[in-house]
Order: C-alpha cells, then structure tokens, then sequence
C-alpha cells in the first residue's frame, strides 16, 4: 500500500535509492492506478517476475494522457501509455512518439482488431443507463428522441464517452446525424465535462438515462450487491471503446516495456480488467468472465469507425453535434 | 517615507506575479505551432461574458440588502451566521454544484413543493441556472466586502446623522452610498472576471453547448487537440479582457471617503418598523439560499464516511499542510502589493488582479513546459501547487485589503510619518492591527480555496502526491460516488475550519 504520506521530494530518495533496480515508467489515467482499480494488483504481478520497479504516472483521463505525452515528446520518462482512447489513436499515430509493440493481436473483441502500433488491453460498448423501474425503456436514438425521457450525456470536447457518443450517432446515422441530434435536443438535461459528473447526476435523479457502458450494471450489482440498474439495447447497434497501450520509441527499458505489454494482455492482468476498470477483457479468460457478467445486455451488433476514419470525422462530428444542440 | 527596499520588493512581487501568469501563457504560446481560433470561439466569447456581467450584477445587487441587513441588525447568533454564509464561496465546484441540484434539480425539495402545489416544475438548466449558482458561489464574497465597508463607516457619522434627524432613506445617500460607490466596482469586478474563467458550473448547469466558456474551449484545446497556439490565444483573450476590466474599475473608483473615527462600535442605526421586517426577510432568504445546498452537501456526504477509503487521510494533511502555506504566502504577497498601491505604484493592481483571469489550466501547461526538460514534474507537483494556488488566491486578498490599506494610509499615514512610525514598527503598531480584519478574512478564504483546488495538481501529480479533491475525483471516476460525498464532506469541513480558525484570528486582533 502506498499510504505512506512521503513528500515528493522523499520519493525522488527513495528512487535513487534503489537505483541498481531498472524502473518501468507507465503512464496511465486516474482511475487505472487507483487503489481501487487495476493498477496495483497488475503492478504486483508484474514485479513478481520482472525483477523491476513498475512506477505509474497518472494524468486525469484517456485524452489528458496524450496531452501529457505530447507535451513531454520525446524527452518523456514515460516507456509505457496504458489508456489511450481508439478515437485518439490516429492523433497519437501522428506524433511520431510510439514504435510497434510486436505482441500478438487479441481475440476477445467482438471485431478483428489488428494494430502494429496500439495493443487493446479492454474494451466497452457505450449505452445508455437507467434504473430497472423505467418502464418500456428506448430501443434505438429514434426512440428515445420521440420518447419524452431525460438523459444527461458527456461533452465531446472534454471527455473521452462524450467523443464515443458523437461517434456512435455518425456511425449509425451518417448524414442522418444532425437530424438525430436535433430530435435529441429537447430531451437532454444537460451535457457535463465528464462522465463522473454525468453519472452523478443520474444517480441523484436528474435524468432517466445517463451515457455510460453496458457494464456498469455489473458495478452496482457486483460490488454494491444492488440489482436496480440495466442499460437500454439499441437496434441500430452499439458503439464501442477500446483501450489501447503503447510504447515509446524513446524508452529507455524497450525490452521491459515488451514485457510488460504481455504481461499486460495475458491471462493474470486480464483477470483483473472487469472488477476492477468495469471493461471487458481484451483477450478471453480461461476461467470465464465473473458471475453477474452474464446479466449484462449482449448487443447483436457493434459498431467501431476505423482509425483514420475516426480521426478524419471527429471534427465535423462533433462541429455537427455543436451546431445541432446549440440552434 | 516608504522604504526604497519596500518600494522595490513590491515591484519584484509584481512582476513575479505578472510572470506566473502571462509568462505561463507566453510559455504555451512559444511551444505553438499554429495560430487560430476556432469558429465557435466567438460564441464562446459572448457567452462568456454575458454570464459573468449578469453574475456579477446579480451577486453585487443581492449583496446590498444582505449585508445592510447584517450591518444594522443584531441578535442572538450573528456572527457565527455572517461565519457560516461564507461557507459557499468554500465549496469545492463539484460540490457546490450537486449541492444545488440536490435543492433545485428535478428530484429536489423545490420541484417538489411545486408539484404539490400543482405547479410545472421549474428546471434549472440553462443560462439562469449558471448565473444562480455564480451567485450562489460569490454572493458570501460580495456580501463580507460589502459588510467590511458598513464596518468601516466610523460610528460618529452615523451618530451625527442621527443627531441632524436624518431619516434612514438620507443616511443611505449621504453614509452608505459613498462607501457602496467605492467598494461596489471592484466586487463588480472580482466576481466578473471569477466568472470568466467558470468552466464546469457553466457547462454542467447550462445544459449544453450553447453555454459553452472560453476556459471550455482552452480545456478542449489542450487536452483534445493539442492546439497550444490556440490555447495560448484563448489565454491572451481573458487576460486582455481582466486588464480591462480592472482598468475600469480603477478609474470608477472614487479615493478616500470618510476620514478616521475614534473607532468606537455602533456604527449604523437599526431602525425600526417596516425595515425591520425587511431585513429580517432579506437574512431569512439568503440563510435559505447559501445553506439548503449547505446542508444537502453534509446529508450527501454522511453515509459513506464510515467506509472511507484509509488514503484520505495522508490527502487531507497533504491539503491542509499544503493550503496553510500558501495562505501565508498569498498574503503576505497581497499585503505587500496593497501597501505599495496605496504609496503610489498603481500599476501593481493590475498585476494583483491579472491571476483572476489565468486559467488554471494554462498555467499549469505553461510551468509543466518550464521545468519538464530539467526537473520530473512529480517530484515539484506539491511546490508548483504551493506557488499557484497562493497566485490564485492573491486578487481576493487584494481586493479585500486595498479599500482598507487606502483608508488606512489616509487616516494615519500622515501621523504615522511625523511621528517617524516607519518599517516594522509601524506595521506591527498601526498596519496589522487595523488591518487585521481583511486580512484574518481573506488568508481564510485563501486557505479554503486552496483546499478546493484541482486545477494545477492533477497535471503534475504523481502517486504520492494526491491531494483531497484529487481523491474526491478518483472516486467520483470509478463509481464510488458515496464515499466521493464523504470525502467530499470532510474536504468541506477541513476547508470551513481553516477559514474559521484564520477569520476568528483577524477579528479577535482586529483594533476596531
């Protein structure tokens, strides 16, 4: 447990201190190095073999990551970035910081995803939550656009769900989607900068629906041990989240980042993803997904813009979603 | 005469500041590789400033009769009432902001007195909703400046108006106006340019794109797009409008007011009758208002308090050891500042107030830039905080204690200096303890704000280095929304105490 209250300048004696061990620097979001989330137990199973110091650097969310690697460039101590969003891979692809992480392609995803540069470690399909008592919840956007229930949803320009929701409507809808949006305006509560703050609001009974994952059910039923909450199946298909790592080309420890990119995609790192980060594995476990898995909606069809695709729409998307909502 | 050392270390301090804030920016500027705003950056401008002017109006026309009300009133209770309004202002931004919905959102006890009575429900998203909750945050700021300036009326004027028969409505023109009149353009200001740089009250209670703010575009800009020039230009926008407005404020305010008193309490008259009532109700409305989301912050936040996770904690010394330092700082810094505006320097009260404008955000990217090639960047996160959040913190100070340094140095600069009174001894004799009020109030605010900063730590922290509402986010981002209220709730508590304890210590020294 890392309780101890050390000052910075402490953990900078600390490290020197140990120096003869090689450090792995990993760059991720919050949530993954919380003591609640996946990083330490991946940390501890990564250090029983390594024989190294794994260090997470944490910077708020998927986007901020790679605000964080830019701003370092190649001078950055990072080796590793665990956490970058699938919509963000073409902008990281374009700044010449990443090399080909040389490890298999994974299986689990619902869609064959092969890419020499970003490892997926989990993934989602977004949807929309609400509480079980909803009576006759929406089957597709042109549902509940007609329908006159509450949602509250993230901003795209701040937050990484807010981005997957203007994706998914461009996605299903292509030239459809202003319309959408526009029959979706009246029925928005507010937009929020995260989805924390949106997932407040839900549960404090601001709106009937809040954008979040068909997983997070799991959460309340799992660790909570309450049953209340599903998440609406939508016709038109769902969209997805993958997260991805990658590896600097600048890294100091290539060879530990390698194997550290395994670790993190076999079957001991991939055990912790669902309890922990509330995602799907990226590969299958062999003991199976946790029980209260199976409660979860399966949609039939996912949807997931490729990469260049995603980079070339994002603008006009969400300028299209700005534009709908803001008449 | 001032020092020449006190006139050039004032001089560094400003400079220092004005380097903090617009070299930050210049920092970002310099990594940028292309130049342009975006095409929604221009609404993004008008909304921006029409929440703020409205905000502003609102905070200082409510302000008026509240702290009129508490000048002239007394009864069972007052001072730990006029403690408790300024919780508010206190508040953490996620806080305060689930703290109003839990009163007037959709499934609050305001929509559902209306449902009762058959009323429609009343929803609070929307440009009213941001502008009720800038009031809600700055309204307490507003009304302690304002009640600083009832205070600071000496008790013979009102006595002499009495004596003339001057019936409450003359008192107003002849006392209390002046003094509105030279305090009123700078809260104007304060909470003008507090609420230039709203970012998550805007979009949260706006209820979407159409109230989106600069600082939102800023976000987007460096987090997203990694579009430093335009950060950069989206940065030189407000510091171009917080000059401007701080200019104006300069010359709407008029100089001294009244002369010194003999200092002795009584002050304004309480009249009776009708008047009664109404400040009576004017009180009754605000206590309603500033602490019904108060009190849903503290129901949130009690269940979950037993289940803490054990590292809030080490968050919470962190913090309060953290806010603590830079208070002392930050006032030391906005004493200095004061004292040398009020000899002469004026151009420092630009640069006192420029920090309001900053962007946490930006100032963060730009120092992160500064020393990433050199130093890691975790290893300075509790440092830089120190030094940002005492930046930050530095106009309120500043504004709290200018009318009162300017008072002062009409009303006993002369004695002092035939008297020789010079260097620490006056400062010690006549500067602290008539001082000592704004400045007990404002290293508390300070202290408090710090506390509920987010703003600069989350770029540079490291995993020893988490503050509370870095925790209070963790939490809120993975589910944990009942301990994220009681984490949020001591956060509160730890915040409200600080400012207490600072407050208490100013108004047991203060010489009046």
């Amino acid at each position: 447990m890392k309780t101890i209250p050390l000052a910075a300048g402490f953990a900078c004696l600390a490290t020197l201190a140990a120096a003869d061990t090689p450090v792995l620097d990993v760059y991720t979001y919050d949530s993954f190095a919380a003591e609640w989330g996946p990083g330490p137990a991946i940390e501890k199973g990564f250090e029983a073999t390594c024989g190294c110091d794994l260090r997470f650097v944490t910077a708020g969310d998927g986007a901020a990551l790679l605000a964080r690697a830019q701003l370092e460039g190649a001078a950055s101590a990072a080796d590793v970035v665990v956490g970058i969003d699938t919509n963000l891979t073409a902008a990281a692809r374009a700044t010449g910081l990443f090399a080909p992480h040389g490890q298999p392609a994974v299986t689990g995803l619902p869609m064959a995803y092969d890419d020499a540069d970003f490892l997926p470690f989990d993934w989602g399909w977004f949807a929309f939550v609400h509480n079980k008592s909803l009576a006759n919840p929406p089957k597709s956007f042109e549902e509940l656009a007609a329908s006159d229930l509450k949602i509250v949803i993230e901003d795209p320009r701040s937050s990484t769900p807010g981005l997957g929701l203007v994706m998914w409507v461009k996605a299903a809808y292509g030239d459809r989607a202003a319309e959408i949006w526009a029959g979706l305006k009246d029925n928005i509560v507010t937009v929020t900068p995260g989805w924390s703050e949106a997932y407040g609001l839900f549960l404090e009974g601001e709106a009937d629906m809040v954008l979040s994952y068909t997983t997070s059910p799991a959460y309340h039923l799992i660790a909570e041990s309450d049953d209340s909450k599903a998440a609406a199946a939508f016709g038109e298909g769902h969209y997805m989240q993958v997260e991805v790592a990658g590896k600097l080309a600048a890294s100091d420890q290539p060879a530990l980042a390698d194997a550290f990119l395994a670790y993190l995609v076999s079957d001991a790192a991939q055990n912790v993803i669902p309890t922990t980060n509330w995602m799907y594995p990226a590969n299958p476990l062999t003991a199976g997904l946790p029980k209260g898995f199976e409660t979860l909606i399966q949609p039939e069809k996912s949807l997931l813009m490729a990469q260049d695709e995603a980079g070339a729409l994002r603008d006009a998307a969400v300028a299209e979603w700005q534009a709908a909502l803001a008449k | 005469m001032a020092s020449r050392a006190g006139q050039i270390s004032a001089a560094l301090l400003g400079l220092a500041v004005a380097a903090l804030t617009l070299g930050s920016a210049a920092m970002t500027a310099g990594h940028a590789t292309d130049w342009s705003l975006g095409p929604a950056d221009g609404a993004a401008l008008r909304f921006t400033l029409l929440q703020a002017a409205l905000s502003a109006a609102v905070s200082g026309a409510l302000a008026i009769p509240l702290a009129r009300a508490l000048a002239r009133r007394r009864f069972p209770g007052r001072s730990l009432l006029i403690r408790l309004l300024a919780a508010p202002f206190l508040l953490p931004v996620v806080v305060a902001v689930l703290g109003l919905l839990a009163v007037f959102g959709r499934a609050g006890p305001v929509n559902a007195a209306l449902a009762a009575a058959g009323l429609p429900p009343l929803s609070i998203y929307g440009l009213h909703g941001v502008v009720i909750a800038h009031v809600f945050l700055n309204l307490p700021l507003v009304t302690r400046m304002l009640l600083q300036g009832w205070q600071a009326i000496p008790a013979e004027r009102f006595r002499l108006a009495e004596a003339l028969g001057m019936p409450p409505p003359s008192q107003f023109r002849h006392l209390e106006w002046p003094m509105l009149r030279s305090l009123l353009p700078g809260a104007f200001a304060t909470v003008f340019l507090l609420c230039l740089t709203s970012f998550a009250v805007a979009l949260t209670l706006g209820g979407g794109p159409k109230a989106s703010t600069l600082e939102l575009a800023i976000y987007q800009a460096l987090r997203f797009d990694f579009d430093l020039g335009r950060a950069a230009l989206l940065a030189a926008v407000q510091f171009g409008l917080c000059a401007a407005v701080t200019l104006a404020t300069l010359r709407l305010t008029p100089g001294g007011v009244f002369g010194p008193g003999v200092d002795r309490a009584g002050g304004v008259s309480s009249p009776p009758g009708w008047r009664h009532g109404a400040d009576a109700l004017a009180i009754g409305l605000a206590v309603a208002f500033l602490l019904g989301p108060l009190l849903a912050v503290m129901l949130r936040g009690l269940p979950g308090l037993a289940g803490l996770p054990l590292t809030v904690w080490p968050a919470l010394g962190r913090s309060v050891a953290l806010s603590i330092a830079s208070a002392l700082l930050a006032s030391t810094a906005a004493l200095t500042l004061a004292l040398a505006v009020t000899r002469g320097q004026s151009w420092l009260e630009i640069a006192a107030m420029l920090p309001l404008s900053a962007s946490g955000l930006v100032m963060g990217t730009g120092l992160f830039l500064a020393v990433h090639p050199t130093i890691s960047p975790e290893s300075l996160a509790l440092p830089v905080t120190l030094m940002v959040n005492a930046t930050m913190a530095l106009p309120y100070l500043f504004r709290l204690l200018l009318p009162e340094a300017r008072a002062l140095r009409a009303d006993y600069g002369r004695l002092s200096e035939s008297l020789g009174l010079t260097g620490v001894a006056r400062l010690r004799l006549v500067t602290l303890p008539r001082l000592a009020r704004p400045l007990g109030f404002g290293t508390g605010l300070a202290a408090a704000l710090s506390m509920g900063d987010l703003g600069v730590i989350a770029l540079f922290a490291g995993e020893r280095t988490e503050t509370l509402p870095l925790l209070v986010q963790r939490l809120m981002g993975a589910y944990r929304m009942e301990a994220a209220a009681a984490a949020a709730l001591v956060l509160v508590a730890a915040s409200f105490a600080l400012f207490w304890a600072f407050d208490r210590w100013g108004a047991a020294r203060a010489a009046t």
